[in-house]
Parts: C-alpha cells; sequence; structure tokens
C-alpha cells in the first residue's frame, strides 16, 4: 500500500486528508496521480494543476521520481509560511 | 528532536529566545533576531486573523536541513527558529529566526539566509481571514526570487 496524503488549499478542495492505495501499477509519483483520478474522476484538474508540489518520506521530488510499497506521498500546493 | 527548531501553537518571548541564544555563550559577540508578525492588511484588504497548517515531521527535517546549509556556509553559534500553527490573530508572532556569531556579519547574513529558504521551502501555508472571508494565500514570486539570491 501507499499512502497518500494532502495539506491546505488542495485538502479542502479534494475534501480528503488521507487515503491509501494498493501499489500495483504504480511506479512514479505522475503514475499515481493518474491512479488517484481513476480513483476519483472529479479529482482530475486538482491533481493536474501543474503548481501541485510532491514529497515522498518528507522530501521534495519530481513527477518522474519511484514509488513504492509503504512511502508516504504528500500532494500540496506552494507553501506560504514565514 | 533538535532543539533548534520548534513548531508549535503556543506564542514564545522574545527575551526568553535571546537568553537561550547568549547563556554560557561568551564567545559570541552578535546575536541577530528576526520576528514575523500577522499584518492587518494584505493585498488591500482589511485581515482579521491567519490559520497556519504544516506538515508534521517534513517541517521539522526541512528547517534543521536549512540550519546545516547556513552553518556550513557561515561561521554561526547558535541558531533558533520557532515557527508558529493554528490560528493567529492582528500581530501576534508567527515565526523567529535567531542567530548568534563571534562578528555580526555572519548572524545578519545566516538569519536572512534561513528566513528566505523557510519561506519558499518549509511545508506551511497561510490561510486569512479577511473582510472578504476565508483565502488561502498564494506563493510570491519575489520570495522565490529573493531566495535565489543566495544560490
Amino acid at each position: 500500500m501507499i499512502k497518500i496524503v494532502f495539506f491546505a488549499a488542495l485538502r479542502e478542495q479534494l475534501g480528503c486528508s488521507e487515503l491509501s492505495l494498493a501499489s500495483t501499477n504504480i511506479l512514479t509519483i505522475n503514475q499515481l496521480k493518474q491512479a488517484l483520478i481513476e480513483h476519483q474522476p472529479q479529482w482530475q484538474n486538482l491533481i493536474e494543476n501543474n503548481t501541485l508540489l510532491s514529497a515522498i518520506n518528507h522530501e521534495m521530488v519530481d513527477g518522474e521520481h519511484p514509488v513504492k510499497s509503504g512511502d508516504e506521498i504528500a500532494f500540496f500546493p506552494p507553501v506560504t509560511g514565514g | 528532536m533538535n532543539n533548534e527548531v520548534s513548531i508549535q501553537e503556543d506564542d514564545f518571548s522574545l527575551a526568553d529566545e535571546v537568553a537561550f541564544l547568549e547563556s554560557d555563550n561568551a564567545i559570541d559577540g552578535a546575536v541577530v533576531t528576526f520576528t514575523g508578525r500577522v499584518r492587518n492588511k494584505n493585498e488591500g484588504l482589511n485581515v482579521t486573523a491567519l490559520t497556519l497548517e504544516h506538515y508534521p515531521g517534513m517541517t521539522e527535517k526541512l528547517l534543521a536541513k536549512i540550519i546545516t546549509t547556513a552553518k556550513e556556509r557561515w561561521d554561526i553559534g547558535r541558531v533558533k527558529v520557532i515557527h508558529r500553527i493554528g490560528r493567529l490573530e492582528i500581530g501576534e508572532q508567527i515565526v523567529f529566526v535567531g542567530v548568534t556569531s563571534q562578528h555580526r556579519q555572519d548572524a545578519f547574513a545566516a538569519n536572512e539566509f534561513i528566513m528566505d529558504y523557510l519561506k519558499v521551502k518549509a511545508p506551511f501555508w497561510k490561510k486569512e481571514l479577511t473582510e472578504n472571508g476565508e483565502k488561502w494565500l498564494d506563493a510570491k514570486s519575489s520570495d522565490n526570487n529573493k531566495a535565489q539570491q543566495w544560490s
């Protein structure tokens, strides 16, 4: 399984803070995004937003980064702290 | 957990933080502190309050990494970074960065570097409560440009 967490505006727009997906056929962040869209088609525009950032196990990664079972993947908008 | 970083709901005392940076630290002659507060106006709208969210775990790691980079780059002594989360009212303190060094140049530069990188790297998000309702803030390109000056 892969644990996926969402933050801030994205979390509110999706109406979801976390979920788990079976890791079968999910090899990269981009493939995970497609799996999320298949899981919830109404999420397509939010998940395909190209400003969306992604992290694996707390490290920022890009779309081609490999994903493996047991990873925690986070998706979130550009950060605005400080 | 590393005592250089604190993510907390509670307010902090500038005097206590300076005391921590200075205690048993006679080698450092410079103490530079920055405090960020909630402004009453943003983009022309009256702000009532802010809510701050973060990614627990990743935030602490990222801030620790920024501090490590600052220590490699400048000759600095102690560092403390505090960031508050949850609901904050106008005028409340949001963020603190304190850095000590033997001479002032290193502490000034490292403090600004840490703050600039925190702004664009650390996973915090602000939601503003204004006269027109709630709004998640957009990231500013000026903050990215400012952080890039260090690279």
